[in-house]
């Protein structure tokens, strides 16, 4: 039965049927519920164009744009041992590995790259949150180390891109003893006195949270990005209350003093390249403010990096004025007159 | 508190409080004879149920409330003891507790977490689950060590970090994060040892250290075998195959190279023998710190964190 229906019928299906349409074409923003064209998503870096809801991104579609010119270079995780404790629930992790593999083509939950940003050296430490969960083992230890030591010894500035929801509960000890062990690798890119610069996405939670990923010279986070310690439904089990909307999201973190700055997709490269010239390139002429980059062609088409000031207003405007239009763009659509909200205001 | 599988030798035990009662009153008949009888068989008992308890009650007799706890063991091994309050920022944090005092003479900061002993204290030590503020204490006093170039001793029980919103708004992950990373500037000994419970990142932000120990019934997990049960097995019925999975005894984590060694307790677990207990860690204590000293400052570091990094190189 088993070969029958895993094998045979769907050879024939794929022979006899027409080509399905790829389900991917159209997707729900799950959190507007507006239509996004997958096309027009991928151009607008995986963000709603409704409600600017940052939709996760794989390592894949994430380290492009962080390097200038999209151009990095992959560096392979070292080898730990997979599964010391032999340890099996419902399922062996062996084969949960396995099939994590299988699914991502990846060899654990970590990807490392390095490249420039902003003309800077820089090794980009990105979490894959389709593998386990983004969660952090031995596997992921050893990647941030080597990370760390890659920075270190090409004075590099080290970025950690966290989304994981924590601890990999397989490896037991072996993954909380991963929160030290990622610390002291950071204490070796600050030692060295590199930038050390955390992007923290959604979701950043447990183990992960309460180790490297809050000890960055610089937090950055994306919007609306879930960061926090304890899941949201302990807490609500514990202190018994409704908690509000926005806990744990990176604007709320920004207000409580955690993170630094709340930074769009499409503006971090531009972020990250003021901020490593400013830490990496001390004696910078005053002429330097102009480039520092190589372009990030995937950035929206928007002035990249380094912009002198009139230049950045010109931008500013010009970006004002894209969505003003887009804007009375979607008020048509929606059959409203444009410009009446305006008017409205005005009275107001 | 009666733990489940202790319960036929706490039968035993209730049966020879009743012989005793009987002899006492003058009865005629001579039971003395019965009473050694039974008094041999419910030690053969218990020692043999505490030979090998499975970590499931291993989990139950690390969490049991007369365990001795962190303020036990201040009192039995450190003088000049003076509790030092607070984070200088928010509040005192009476979940995670410590001060300065002397070990055998010697010059120490002391800290642990206490879970309380009644309903009350519980409520007030919040059952020894710590806020943000306990663990900048905790970095605070850890900061006055190498102010001071004086030890740690730090104990380890509690169930984990408190998991409440205002722990959550005042940044739990970063005290913890930062503590740790406290840890590993530390230039003094540092010697930790679980005495209870080892829950989660809420333990190893005090327990980065020299020398690891565990007693030899406590625990030490990522995450509490309930949790993992209801997460992995989809329900917390679980639990006893997500300790057994999870490897948390002392045992299975001293054969791992993830502690250093094993505290014993006498027969029976630290509940039913506090004094010894407590003596068997301050004499374990002592002979790490000997070992340790004298120290250079850098060289420590740098092997503390050899340490730690050699941990998942190890197979």
């Amino acid at each position: 039965m088993n070969w029958l229906t895993n094998f045979i019928r769907p050879k024939i299906r794929s022979l006899v049927e027409p080509k399905e349409v790829p389900d991917n074409l159209w997707q729900k923003c799950p959190k507007c519920d507006g239509m996004l064209f997958s096309r027009d998503l991928a151009e607008n870096l995986n963000v709603c164009n409704h409600c600017n809801h940052h939709l996760r991104l794989t390592v894949k579609e994430r380290l492009p744009i962080m390097f200038d010119g999209g151009k990095y270079t992959r560096l392979e995780l070292p080898d730990v041992a997979s599964d010391p404790l032999k340890f099996k629930d419902r399922k062996k992790y062996a084969d949960r590995i396995r099939e994590a593999r299988n699914e991502t083509g990846l060899k654990d939950a970590l990807t490392v790259a390095k490249g420039t940003i902003g003309g800077q050296n820089a090794i980009v430490a990105a979490f894959n949150f389709s593998y386990m969960g983004g969660s952090m083992g031995s596997g992921v230890g050893e990647g941030i180390i080597m990370a760390a030591e890659e920075a270190v010894r090409t004075k590099s500035a080290l970025i950690i891109i966290p989304a994981s929801g924590g601890a990999r509960m397989q490896e037991g000890m072996l993954s909380l003893i991963q929160m030290p062990r990622t610390i002291i690798a950071v204490e070796m890119v600050k030692e060295a006195r590199l930038p050390y610069i955390v992007i923290l996405v959604d979701p950043t939670t447990g183990g992960v949270s309460a180790s490297f990923a809050m000890v960055g010279d610089i937090h950055i986070a994306e919007p609306g990005a879930t960061i926090g310690f304890a899941g949201r439904r302990v807490i609500e089990e514990t202190v018994r209350e409704k908690l509000p909307d926005d806990f744990q999201t990176a604007e709320y973190l920004r207000e409580k003093g955690m993170v630094d700055l709340v930074v769009a997709r499409k503006d971090q490269h531009e972020t990250l390249a003021r901020i490593l010239n400013i830490l990496m390139n001390k004696n910078a002429g005053s002429g330097n403010g102009k480039k520092s980059g190589g372009g990030n062609p995937r950035a929206n088409g928007r002035a990249n990096s380094m912009v002198s000031a009139p230049a950045a207003k010109g931008a500013k405007a010009a970006s004002a004025q894209r969505q003003v239009r887009a804007a009375r763009a979607t008020l048509k659509k929606l059959g409203l007159p444009a410009g009446k909200k305006k008017a409205t205001k005005r009275r107001a | 508190m009666n733990l489940e599988f202790e319960k036929p030798i706490l039968e035993l035990e209730g049966k020879i409080a009743e012989l005793r009662n009987m002899s006492s009153g003058g009865g005629a008949v001579n039971i003395a004879e019965e009473i050694g009888r039974m008094t041999n068989k419910a030690d053969k008992l218990l020692q043999q149920t505490y030979s090998k308890l499975t970590p499931a009650q291993k989990v139950q007799v690390a969490r049991h409330p007369e365990r001795p706890h962190f303020l036990d063991y201040v009192k039995e091994i450190i003088t000049d003891f003076t509790p030092l309050a607070g984070d200088r920022n928010f509040s005192e944090d009476y979940a995670l507790l410590g001060g300065l005092g002397r070990f055998k003479g010697r010059s120490v900061v002391v800290m642990g977490h206490e879970k309380g002993f009644d309903t009350e204290t519980r409520l007030k030590h919040n059952f020894g689950m710590t806020r943000p503020e306990g663990y900048r204490k905790a970095q605070r006093l850890m900061n006055m060590a190498s102010q001071f170039q004086i030890p740690v001793i730090t104990l380890v029980d509690t169930a984990g970090a408190y998991p409440g919103k205002g722990a959550e708004e005042r940044g739990q992950s970063e005290a913890i994060a930062k503590s740790i990373e406290t840890c590993l500037r530390t230039d003094v000994p540092i010697v930790s040892v679980i005495i209870g419970e080892g829950g989660s990142g809420g333990a190893i932000a005090i327990a980065v250290a020299d020398r690891v120990y565990m007693l030899e019934h406590s625990i030490y997990s990522v995450i509490s075998p309930e949790g993992c049960a209801s997460i992995l097995w989809r329900s917390a019925a679980h639990a006893e195959e997500a300790a057994t999975a999870l490897k948390i005894t002392a045992q299975d984590l001293y054969q791992l190279k993830l502690v250093d060694g094993i505290i014993g307790e006498p027969i029976g677990g630290a509940h039913r023998h506090k004094k010894e207990t407590i003596t068997n860690v301050s004499n374990q204590i002592e002979k790490a710190l000997n070992d340790l000293t004298p120290w250079d400052p850098s060289t420590l570091l740098q092997s503390r964190r050899k340490k730690f990094l050699a941990y998942s190189r190890n197979f």
